[in-house]
């Protein structure tokens, strides 16, 4: 069978599952595995870029996906007037003074040497640091004393939605250039560490800097670049329309919305993996992989290795970024309570992993495949769970607690599913040719 | 028949080329045999060969009448055989004392004795028990190594390369410490690249030119032998 | 007078939790440090194991309490603890059996044997919520305090309280035997000598007769025993809930980093530096400062240099400074 047939086929199984749900349980369900699936397949084809071209081992993908979250925000949502009389340009200057402080710091780390480096650097650093929080605070709580139950914050630029999923990408380019600078040339497990750590704090920014994005008390009702469900169920043109295919005009539009979102979140990822595909087989993409298998021989031929690092680790977080972009703009809200890395980094990573690293297809088929078992496998646990305790007392505690824990099956799922594959199918079901 | 001989070996690393061709190496009972040659003769992987790190596809290595072609390292260092590595051949992180313990980990019987023999043998061993072997010198380090194999108390003693890297003045020391060790009766296998010192103690030595046996015989015999002298000792 | 009411007040807020913390972080890092220095690989399900120990420890101090055993003023769950500790050295050993070794008879790439550790890490994660849930659970009995704050002020009339709670002076007080028996096993006893020979020196360690499978199966077993522990400690002295063990890999990790890799006394003092930096830039110093300053000269605002949400940065902060500029760790730890 050749490589062509199979991959097919993969994909064909793939589609297969997704309109078998459709035909079974719904085309609502059907259309939201695909959605997200879409996006889950250009997060891995982020990851893919950094850890199967260039074995950058980045498991700080929440972070960049939040980031992305937080550029629909700062792009689309309105800006709040009166919050930026009340301490905007204060805040601006603020964290400007914040970042000139460090980057004195660097200078100075730079320039001088022995002791006085680092007193001087200390000393820069601390007088800095109380400036920074001295014009920052109440900056912060002039603008978060702004009308704190609807806004609170600064709100963004009003620009159309579709413009975050740039922003998203340029973003979380920008926060991976300067985890890059200082992260790269670590040993791979300490950049492992190193980004879990970046991503943990992006959340904790997130969730509780207000004057940005609200923080935990979360932002609703984002622009959307699709048509909103309400609206077309009072016009009549689509209402008639409905009902001359014979739907239910409710029905019709979750549909409509969702097929709309489909179709952008399509065109997005056919640009991605188009770009991904050229850059894999081009020189540069050639060069990649060389280093990967061989840093030091690579380097010994006169390749700047930690430089193309950086370029490929920009890329691929910037990729993560629009994807979590995409993500934020689906869900129509911005809940930094919802980040959770065993989800936004480490399933994405099993997707990478079990649709084989390296290949940019076998990313995006990992992407949808695991994500399909993610949402399906609660019901089949569910289902199974019911099976087991199908014998026993209606009343047996033991049955409702293993009911009750079905929910808990998707962790164990997918652990096992990436074992799994290491063991037996250590390449993925599309291995790297 | 010798003690240990390694008959007619041929074989590589794994499943690379062939370095070894037909090469012969035997030991007596008390004597030092040296194995000499130039850069890339595959001298140490003529003693890896008998240690069992090598795959060797023909020819075997009978040790004290038994053969032992098919056993791995580790069971040779069971049946008495002593190696020290050319290099990470201490354990840096531990005083000289445990490397000495560690040695003798396979032993289940006193080891003391054995201890103190060593430490007779190496007297600044024993000054320095409680330091970290890591701390000490080129030469202190190398009769770490050294100690550590003995151990086990080996039936024969293989040395890889004991003085590469030390000054003149401490691989001078170093040989009349293996010479020491040779009095007390243990054979020794050794490969030097300081060939002309390593063949005024050697009883038998073997040269050896791109894994083959070029010339052997006793030390003084090959320091005589004009052959040898003009392509490896510098005439 | 000022000057100890100040120092009463550093000592509640900041030291007491920082030592009580610095102890289960660094018992948290021994076991990191102990799989990096043999096994040679981060082992990403170390939080999830600590959560494994601790969740098996919440079971057993039910049953326990359920029969009505209990342990005086201790909690309950310090006699649970060696059938937690049992029971975790099972699941790292069925583990290690069933998934690491095949890994390691392959002489995979140490990258390779940290993602194996994210399955691992999922699976013992979804188990853990399987079996007692996402939520907190309480576990805690016995005495709550060793001295309570009413206690404190009686007994020396400052106005300042100070209180150290049952969990904390046992968290110290475990921790310290912990260390002390592992340090003396590692030192004293022929396996734990073979442990740090293997952990130093594998080709040679295997030359010497030294069995591989054998240090390999200690190493767990002592792993699970601290992961419990400190699972355990923790759970008692804040709270047992799954999730927060997996977030405490980064404080964790950073421990060991900072400490060196492969160093247990480099973890342990890792764990304490990572405590103490996360405890004192998080603390609001103006009580104590309002102590210690001169009249008319004391803070207006609270003197906390950062929220109490930003610790990670903390943590992350030290890790990062460290790796640029003293890459193998305070102690000089293993660079693989």
């Amino acid at each position: 069978m050749s490589d062509t047939v199979k991959n097919s086929a993969l994909f064909a199984i793939v589609a297969a599952l997704i309109i078998g749900t459709g035909v079974i349980q719904s085309w609502n369900s059907a259309l939201f595995i695909l959605n997200m699936g879409l996006i889950s397949a250009i997060m891995a084809l982020g990851v893919n870029l950094q850890w199967g071209f260039a074995g950058l081992f980045n498991v700080g993908v929440m972070g960049f996906v939040a980031l992305g979250g937080l550029a629909v925000v700062l792009t689309s949502m309105p800006p709040v007037g009166e919050a930026w009389a009340a301490g905007g340009t204060r805040v601006i200057f603020a964290l400007l003074v914040g970042v000139g402080t460090i980057a004195v710091a660097i200078l100075l780390n730079g320039r001088l040497k022995g002791r006085m480096r680092g007193l001087a650097m200390l000393a820069v650093l601390i007088a800095g640091f109380f400036l920074y929080r001295g014009l920052f605070d109440p900056a912060v709580k002039a603008i978060e004393a702004i009308n704190p139950a609807a806004t609170g914050n600064l709100g963004g630029l009003g620009l159309p939605v579709l413009f975050a999923w740039i922003i998203g990408g340029l973003l979380a380019a920008g926060a991976a250039w300067l985890i890059g600078k200082t992260a790269l040339g670590l040993r791979s497990d300490y950049l492992a560490i190193a980004t879990l750590g970046i991503a943990e704090i992006i959340l904790a920014v997130l969730k509780n800097e207000d004057w940005l994005a609200r923080g935990v008390k979360n932002v609703v009702g984002l622009p959307r670049p699709v048509p909103r469900e309400i609206d077309l169920q009072n016009s009549e043109t689509f209402v008639s329309n409905a009902q001359s295919l014979g739907l239910d005009p409710v029905v019709a539009s979750t549909l409509y919305v969702k097929l709309g979102y489909s179709v952008l979140f399509t065109i997005v990822l056919v640009i991605i993996l188009v770009m991904a595909q050229l850059a894999l087989k081009s020189p540069w993409g050639r060069m990649m992989r060389a280093i990967r298998d061989n840093e030091v021989a690579a380097e010994a031929m006169g390749k700047n290795v930690t430089r193309r690092h950086l370029q490929i680790f920009v890329l691929g977080s910037a990729v993560c970024g629009i994807a979590g972009a995409m993500l934020t703009t689906l869900d129509g809200q911005l809940t930094p309570g919802t980040y959770n890395p065993l989800r936004f980094t480490f399933l994405v990573w099993v997707m990478v992993i079990v649709g084989g690293s390296g290949n940019n297809l076998g990313s995006v088929l990992g992407g949808f495949l695991i994500w399909f078992l993610w949402v399906q496998v609660e019901p089949l646990g569910l289902g199974l769970m019911q099976l087991i305790t199908y014998g026993m007392a209606e009343d047996s505690a033991l049955k409702a607690h293993l009911i009750d824990s079905a929910a808990h099956m998707r962790l164990l799922t997918m652990g096992v599913v990436l074992l799994l594959v290491l063991r037996f199918s250590p390449r993925g079901l599309i291995p790297e040719k | 028949m010798s003690f240990l001989i390694g008959q007619n070996m041929t074989g590589g690393y794994g499943k690379g080329p062939d370095i070894l061709h037909d090469c012969t190496i035997s030991v007596d009972k008390g004597e030092i045999a040296v194995i000499v040659g130039p850069n890339g003769a595959g001298k140490s992987t003529a003693m890896k060969a008998v240690f069992g790190m090598l795959n060797v596809h023909t020819g075997s290595v009978l040790f004290d009448g038994e053969d032992i072609t098919k056993l791995s390292p580790q069971q040779r260092v069971v049946k008495g055989m002593g190696f020290v590595p050319q290099t990470h051949n201490i354990f840096t992180s531990m005083t000289v004392e445990e490397n000495l313990e560690m040695g003798a980990f396979i032993r289940t019987d006193d080891i003391s004795e054995t201890m103190e023999q060593v430490y007779d043998l190496f007297p600044i061993l024993k000054e320095k028990r409680y330091q970290h072997a890591g701390e000490l010198s080129g030469g202190q380090r190398q009769q770490v190594a050294v100690g550590r194999a003995l151990m086990t108390k080996p039936k024969l003693l293989m040395l890889d390369e004991p003085t590469a890297g030390v000054s003149p003045i401490v691989m001078d020391e170093l040989f009349d410490r293996i010479i020491e060790v040779s009095r007390t009766g243990l054979p020794i296998l050794m490969v030097e690249q300081n060939a002309k010192q390593a063949l005024e103690i050697a009883d038998k030595g073997y040269v050896l030119v791109q894994g083959k046996n070029a010339y052997s015989g006793t030390g003084k015999e090959l320091l005589a032998d004009p052959e040898v002298r003009k392509s490896f000792l510098g005439g | 007078m000022d000057f100890l009411n100040g120092l009463v007040a550093l000592s509640n807020f900041v030291l007491i939790p920082a030592i009580a913390y610095g102890s289960q972080l660094a018992l948290g890092a021994l076991g990191v440090t102990l799989i990096y220095g043999i096994l040679r690989f981060s082992n990403f399900a170390h939080g999830d194991t600590m959560a494994f120990g601790a969740m098996l420890a919440v079971l057993v101090t039910w049953l326990l309490q359920g029969m009505g055993i209990s342990f005086g003023p201790l909690p309950t769950a310090l006699l649970a603890l060696p059938f937690a500790i049992v029971g975790t050295m099972a699941l790292v050993l069925i583990t290690d059996r069933m998934v690491y070794k095949f890994y390691r008879d392959q002489k995979a790439k140490p990258v390779i044997l940290v993602i194996v550790s994210m399955g691992v890490m999922f699976i013992m994660n979804g188990l853990v919520r399987f079996v007692i849930g996402p939520n907190d659970q309480k576990f805690a009995d016995g005495e709550r305090f060793i001295i309570s704050v009413r206690e404190f002020k009686q007994m020396t009339g400052l106005r300042e309280g100070l209180a150290i709670k049952t969990t904390q002076g046992l968290t110290v007080v475990v921790a310290v035997i912990c260390v002390a028996a592992l340090f003396w096993f590692l030192n004293r006893t022929r396996t734990g000598k073979s442990m740090r020979a293997y952990s130093d020196n594998e080709d040679l360690a295997l030359l010497s007769g030294i069995n591989p499978e054998r240090v390999v199966m200690y190493t767990w077993m002592i792993v699970a025993a601290l992961a419990t522990i400190a699972g355990v400690l923790y759970g008692l002295d804040k709270t047992f809930k799954p999730f927060v063990y997996f977030q405490l890999l980064l404080p964790i990790f950073a421990s060991a980093i900072v400490g060196g890799l492969g160093s247990p006394l480099g973890a342990i003092a890792g764990g304490f530096v990572i405590a103490f930096s996360e405890v004192t830039i998080t603390y609001a110093w103006k009580k104590v400062l309002t102590y210690w300053m001169p009249e008319g000269l004391e803070p207006s605002g609270l003197v906390q240099l950062l929220s109490t949400d930003y610790k990670f940065a903390v943590s992350f902060v030290i890790l990062i400074v460290v790796l640029l500029f003293k890459p193998t760790g305070i102690f000089k730890g293993k660079s693989v």
